[in-house]
């Protein structure tokens, strides 16, 4: 099978040709205003480089920060309604009431709260109305709104009134984008609803998004399926993706951590993917990464998304480096995509991470020449900031004593000495593309998470159950079922309620079934 | 701030307030972000609500105490209509008979810090600058007012629907547990209860002083050490006398479900100055003791309290996870929870651990 995988990022989109598990070319073009043609580009120059037809290739994955972009610059957002079952309990905090208000306004703070929802354990907190439903979609209708999030307490737990209620407002509103809000988060109303409406703001865009990667792919003439990645290093099909926008959310970071266990054939292993401004660090469980537990913002609203568990720090190949009358410090100012022309050795006037790695020797870059005059003294104390740095992260993101290898990928990996904190280096072919990489192997997953309550079927039983939905649901996304793996289980007690009340969390991922 | 004045509690005041709840929370008493939110949508619709020293009020004014009662995943997930405790607080008063002038915390850990400032702010009554536990606790009878003779009945309890129950009478503080316990599940896990009217004089000799106020500082202290980029561990114990006791990282991490409660264990493997340590926590939502190389160093009541390393973030004992940096802090409760009457209740016997002797922490020197 031969595959392309694409990472669009804010100055660079990278992109790789494989044949079955091997890299045939990969290659960076410049990130264009307009996003499609820097992916035409560099589709051209990969199929160039792997000397292969479009027609030879089988299917594309695409990384894209696109729709994140979107929401943090608050831009082509669609006026959004956001529904609510729950009467009467809830009332207290409308919808979107912890967002940033130049976002809400960008979308209209349209919203409505109407009977529905469960309670913990499944009981009914009011039955849903469907007059009042009607009612509430005339006035969406009326305000010219297109897009719908519908949002029911415990949803989770159980969708029915979420769909009961997703297409009663269907059928009165039969143009209208709608989204479920059990269809994208796990527990914890206001996050769940936030991702629901964020989807659905995001609907219009993501229609439009998807044709110009179909027009750009058709531009260098590929016609078959093509993929986008997910925040947790599994794919989604075109038309999947076009329902759910959001879910591409952080998909950047997973994609280079997926990359670099594909690439250096390591499963568990600390991930630092150097970048022009920063590194991202965060560590690799069974070759995905580790997820975050607590609430993450995106764009400055708070959301309970499966996002990987990276942080940032700031330290890259254009990276600063100021000899104060203190102390060396590196970072985190940068000059970022300008480093061709303000770094030493491009012949600008600006002390980087690169010219110290160049003048020490390491790396071939530019015009060593103009860094000949840099005291050993200044190279040897920058090196060490620059090593202190990197063991501090990696320190950071160690979860175990255990002595787990550190695998280097980006394009600022030459600021790599040797082995960081004393653990086993890996660096592997191809580590300048490593995301693109890493769109290109994606998998597929499906996920659960419900309250069961184990007095009734037993712990075993109650795992069995989630496991079999999870399976279900990577089938559902495109997974081949014989190569279906339980990749997390987890089960947490929820305090004070009776019958041993457990909420559990299962996911299954699978290769892509293509043909 | 002189804690003799009363001061209104101003919008910007609520972020540093659930910051200092969620630390005094020792690791319990449920994430007060969902009460943060409630209070300034009503600070924002004009409501005020002044915090009130203990010797404000004449002896013969009677105080009302309100909180959540439940699961606090449920809390999260079915957040309140909004009335919940408002209308249990007002049926109290009309079987008591009485009209409160104030009301006071149960717990100024968690999420129920902020119970009683939404009902004030919906009465228009003030709050006490105090609470009945200093920290947080998993059961209704676990406050210095119980401790201390409170009267059980008439509680009330009521619900998102509508729904209010009252308690008219009950024998004991017990009782009032179980039967509240039993009708929050009912009512879907998810209640506000109120307690019986309590009379200024009594509320001023029981309450744990100024909790209001020091939850505040505190929440101010991490918010002003990370913004000036300062080490946020360092900072809470230098400004509340707190005591480091252990640094590492979780390595294991075990819960349970028993008589209703999270129970559970952490493991963590020592780091810094505590390289080749093992530390192990007891966990009944709130976090009970630790032990370091098996010597018992921190037990209830005083306050054990794990902060993300980096961060200062207090950790909830929910969302405690393998590999987790943390370092665990001490503070020692306040001295009405620590007579024999109270450690009938919530001494280490109480909850189970009938070996240990409550050896109580020292206040560490407090500085800026």
């Amino acid at each position: 099978m031969i595959r392309i995988g694409i990472d669009v990022g804010g100055t660079n989109t990278d992109a790789v040709v494989m044949d079955g598990n091997t890299v045939i070319a990969g290659v960076k073009a410049a990130t264009s205003k307009d996003v499609m043609t820097g992916v035409v580009n560099a589709l051209r120059k990969v199929l160039d480089a792997a000397g292969m037809e479009a027609s030879a290739v089988d299917v594309v994955m695409i990384g894209t920060t696109h729709f994140t972009n979107a929401v943090v610059q608050r831009r082509d957002l669609a006026p959004t309604a956001a529904v609510r079952l729950c009467l009467p309990a809830t009332a207290s905090l409308p919808p979107m009431v912890d967002w940033p208000e130049d976002l809400r306004d960008v979308i209209g703070n349209h919203w409505f709260l109407a009977h529905g929802g469960n309670e913990f354990d499944g009981r009914v907190i009011s039955p849903i109305d469907e007059a009042e439903l009607v009612h509430i979609a005339d006035q969406i209708r009326e305000r010219g709104v297109n897009s719908v999030a519908v949002t029911a307490v415990f949803s989770p737990v159980s969708t029915d009134f979420e769909r009961q209620a997703g297409e009663i407002l269907a059928k009165a509103l039969p143009d209208a984008h709608i989204t479920l809000s059990s269809d994208i988060g796990r527990i914890g109303l206001l996050e769940r609803e936030n991702a629901a409406i964020m989807n659905a703001c995001l609907r219009d865009l993501s229609r439009d998004v998807v044709a110009a990667f179909r027009g750009a792919l058709a531009d260098v003439g590929f016609t078959g399926r093509f993929y986008l990645t997910q925040n947790d290093g599994t794919l989604m099909d075109a038309e999947f993706a076009e329902r759910f926008p959001v879910l591409t959310f952080a998909s950047g970071p997973t994609n280079s951590m997926r990359g670099a266990a594909f690439l250096s054939g390591v499963q568990d292993a600390i991930v630092v993917d150097i970048g022009g401004t920063t590194s991202d660090v965060g560590s690799l469980q069974k070759g995905f990464p580790r997820q975050a537990t607590v609430a993450v913002e995106v764009g400055g609203v708070r959301t309970n998304f499966r996002m990987p568990d990276v942080f940032s720090i700031g330290l890259g190949g254009g990276s600063l480096v100021v000899d104060g009358p203190d102390a060396l410090t590196v970072g985190p100012q940068s000059v970022g995509y300008r480093i061709v022309t303000e770094a030493l050795i491009f012949g600008g006037e600006t002390l980087t991470t690169s010219d110290i790695i160049v003048a020490d020797g390491a790396a071939d870059l530019g015009d060593k020449s103009k860094v000949a005059g840099l005291s050993p003294d200044l190279i040897r104390k920058a090196r060490d900031r620059i090593a202190f740095m990197l063991e501090d992260s990696v320190e950071r993101a160690r979860i175990s004593a255990d002595p787990l290898p550190v695998i280097v990928v980006g394009g600022g990996s030459i600021l790599v000495e040797g082995p960081i904190a004393g653990l086993e280096l890996i660096m592997p072919n191809h580590f300048a593309v490593a995301n693109a990489v890493g769109a290109a192997i994606a998998q597929v997953s499906g996920e659960v998470d419900r309250v069961y309550s184990l007095a009734e079927i037993g712990r075993d039983e109650a795992l069995n159950d989630a496991k079999a939905r999870a399976t279900e649901a990577a089938v559902a996304a495109g997974a081949r079922r014989d190569t279906i793996e339980i990749v997390d289980v987890e089960d947490v007690p929820l305090a004070y309620l009776p019958g041993n009340a457990t909420r559990v969390r299962v996911k299954a991922v699978g290769e892509l079934h293509v043909g | 701030m002189s804690v003799k004045d009363a001061y209104p509690l101003l919008e910007a005041d609520l972020l540093p307030l659930s910051i200092g709840a969620a630390l005094l929370g020792t690791g319990g008493g449920g994430n007060p972000y969902v009460g943060m939110l409630r209070s300034r949508e009503l600070l924002r619709k004009g409501a005020t609500v002044d915090i009130l020293p203990l010797e404000a009020l004449p002896d013969d004014a009677w105080i009302g105490e309100v909180g959540g009662i439940g699961a606090p995943v449920v809390g999260v997930e079915k957040i309140e209509q909004g009335e919940e405790c408002y209308r249990a607080m007002r049926a109290v008063e009309d079987v008591a008979n009485v009209k409160m002038s104030a009301l006071i915390c149960a717990e100024i850990g968690g999420a129920n810090s902020m119970e009683p400032v939404i009902t004030a702010a919906q009465a228009g009554l003030p709050v006490i600058d105090g609470d009945g536990m200093g920290r947080a606790f998993p059961e209704v009878q676990m406050t210095t007012f119980f401790i201390y003779g409170a009267k059980p009945a008439p509680a009330a309890i009521a619900d998102d629907k509508g729904n209010t129950v009252v308690f008219r009478d009950v024998v004991d503080m017990y009782w009032l547990e179980r039967f509240a316990r039993d009708t929050s599940v009912a009512m879907g896990a998810a209640a506000g209860l109120a307690i019986a009217p309590m009379r200024m004089d009594f509320v001023r000799r029981t309450a744990v002083p100024n909790t209001m106020t020091q939850a505040l500082q505190i929440g101010r202290t991490v918010l002003d050490a990370r913004a000036r980029r300062l080490n946020v561990v360092d900072r809470v114990i230098a400004t509340t006398g707190a005591t480091l006791f252990f640094t590492g990282k979780i390595t294991d991490i075990r819960r349970e479900l028993k008589g209703g409660f999270a129970r559970g264990e952490a493991k963590i493997a020592g780091s810094g100055d505590w390289q080749g340590c093992e530390g192990r926590i007891a966990i009944q939502n709130e976090n009970l003791v630790l032990w370091v190389d098996g010597t018992p160093v921190i037990m209830v009541p005083d306050l054990i309290i794990n902060l993300d390393l980096e961060t200062g973030e207090p950790i909830t004992t929910e969302i405690l996870r393998y590999g987790q940096r943390v370092a665990v802090i001490g503070l020692p409760v306040h001295d009405l929870m620590k007579t024999p009457e109270a450690m009938a209740v919530v001494g280490p016997q109480a909850f189970g651990y009938p070996d240990l002797t409550f050896t109580p922490l020292a206040l560490g020197p407090v500085h800026g």
